[in-house]
């Protein structure tokens, strides 16, 4: 084998991995941004006759999740653990609140506390 | 069937099954509760029902008042505020019952609230009620529903109504040696749970009954029942059992309650619960709907499912005359 041989396929032998991982590097990172446009879509739990639907919701992290109360009476979203809590939302009022940590999270009506449901946050 | 056939005994009594020997006639109860917007009575006394027709229950009034020593009117959940299909016009309902107060045959001493006065627990809605009962020109006991507690865990309420009340509202008085105990089961409610009254009150409670002699009359009055009603739809009280505990001793017990916009009697030994309905909206029977919110009934009804409750004590009876009667 002359010098020349044995220089291109060292040459080769670095080249190539580096261009495969600078492509796999350069890859991801539009992958990346596709995932951060999925996470501003809102979730939503509808209340209604003494009744969220659906009763147990799953979402992605940093998600919003709202409630919209479409029952002809207020009620107060409350989370068991003390997380969160709206103020009385009455017919057509709605309440955000948006999970930066994955888990399940119960919560229930404050006023009518038969009325129960769950987020599973991933 | 015409309203005579119901009263077919000349002393105006009209029940006489009592199966599960508890002195009450359920479907005789049933039967006079249907009667009660055309205009009847229904009467507990001593834990016999009686009814009369409204006519002949004047008569009986004005003997009761006679040898009576005390008298009041028990309205519940007003709901100032609300405006939906069920009823656009809670003010005029509100100020029919305080026509129906104003007219009884005998003026009540003073007058008891059970709660849900507003709707929507704002200022505005309070004010409104405040003026519409001051027509009626009597003293008012409130006790908070869980409508009347929305934002601040009852503070202000307890800063308008609760001038002489203990932690979340609770509060007891005399009249004519008749002890009243004000009861707040609407705040600090648990997933998944039915009213509370939790152990400060309860504790208050025992405290405040200790020393009372066993003939004297206790009435008991809170916004959720005191006794399970319908556990899934939250008509009941987690830890009622522990307070009628501390009343055992008492000869005559009453529970009012308001909560489920529909009149509901129960006795069991010496305590008789009783709840009134709303003057705002009717509620479906237990499990009769698909949920405990406002029920529609056609216009022209609505005044017949609204209603007050009228209360007589004669001092030496086992139990307080209790007179439901609606708006129509």
């Amino acid at each position: 084998m002359n010098m020349k041989k044995n220089i291109l396929l060292t040459s080769l032998a670095v080249a190539v991995p580096l261009a495969v991982a600078v492509g796999a590097v350069l890859m991801l990172q539009p992958a990346r941004a596709r995932g951060e446009g999925n996470k501003a879509q809102a979730v939503e739990v509808r209340v209604d006759n003494f009744t969220f639907t659906p009763e147990t919701l799953t979402v992605q992290v940093n998600s919003p999740v709202t409630w919209v109360n479409k029952d002809d009476i207020p009620h107060v979203i409350a989370s068991t653990d003390g997380l969160f809590k709206s103020k009385a939302l009455d017919t057509d009022q709605q309440y955000s609140f948006t999970f930066t940590k994955a888990g399940t999270y119960s919560y229930f009506c404050a006023i009518h506390p038969k009325m129960v449901g769950k987020i599973v946050v991933h | 069937m015409s309203k005579s056939n119901l009263f077919n005994k000349a002393s105006g009594g009209f029940i006489e099954h009592d199966h599960n020997n508890d002195g009450i006639d359920r479907r005789g109860f049933l039967k006079c509760m249907a009667w009660a917007g055309a205009g009847a009575v229904c009467i507990m006394e001593g834990g016999v029902l009686k009814s009369f027709a409204l006519g002949s229950q004047q008569q009986s009034a004005a003997k009761v008042h006679k040898t009576g020593e005390l008298s009041f009117v028990q309205i519940s959940d007003s709901h100032m505020g609300f405006n939906k299909p069920a009823n656009p016009d809670v003010i005029a309902t509100l100020k029919a019952a305080v026509d129906k107060i104003n007219a009884l045959p005998h003026p009540p001493e003073f007058i008891l609230h059970t709660g849900d006065i507003s709707h929507l627990s704002k200022p505005e809605e309070f004010d409104n009620v405040d003026q519409i009962l001051k027509a009626t020109n009597k003293e008012i006991f409130f006790v908070p529903g869980e409508h009347d507690v929305l934002n601040d865990d009852g503070a202000m309420f307890r800063e308008r109504y609760g001038k002489n009340s203990q932690g979340q509202g609770w509060y007891s008085f005399d009249k004519n040696g008749v002890h009243f105990i004000g009861l707040v089961n609407v705040v600090n409610l648990k997933a998944g749970g039915l009213g509370t009254l939790g152990n400060e009150q309860l504790e208050w409670l025992e405290r405040d009954v200790k020393h009372l002699k066993s003939s004297t009359p206790i009435i008991v009055f809170a916004h959720i029942p005191l006794w399970t009603i319908y556990p899934q739809w939250g008509w009941g009280t987690d830890d009622s059992a522990q307070a009628l505990s501390y009343l055992k001793k008492f000869g005559s017990v009453t529970v009012l309650n308001g909560h489920i916009h529909q009149t509901m009697q129960k006795v069991e030994g010496n305590v008789t619960f009783h709840t009134a309905c709303s003057t705002a909206f009717p509620q479906p029977a237990p499990g009769k709907g698909e949920g405990p919110g406002p029920m529609k009934v056609p216009a022209e009804q609505l005044r017949s499912v609204l209603g007050i409750t009228d209360v007589n004590y004669r001092r030496g009876r086992h139990a307080l005359a209790v007179v439901d009667s609606s708006l129509a």
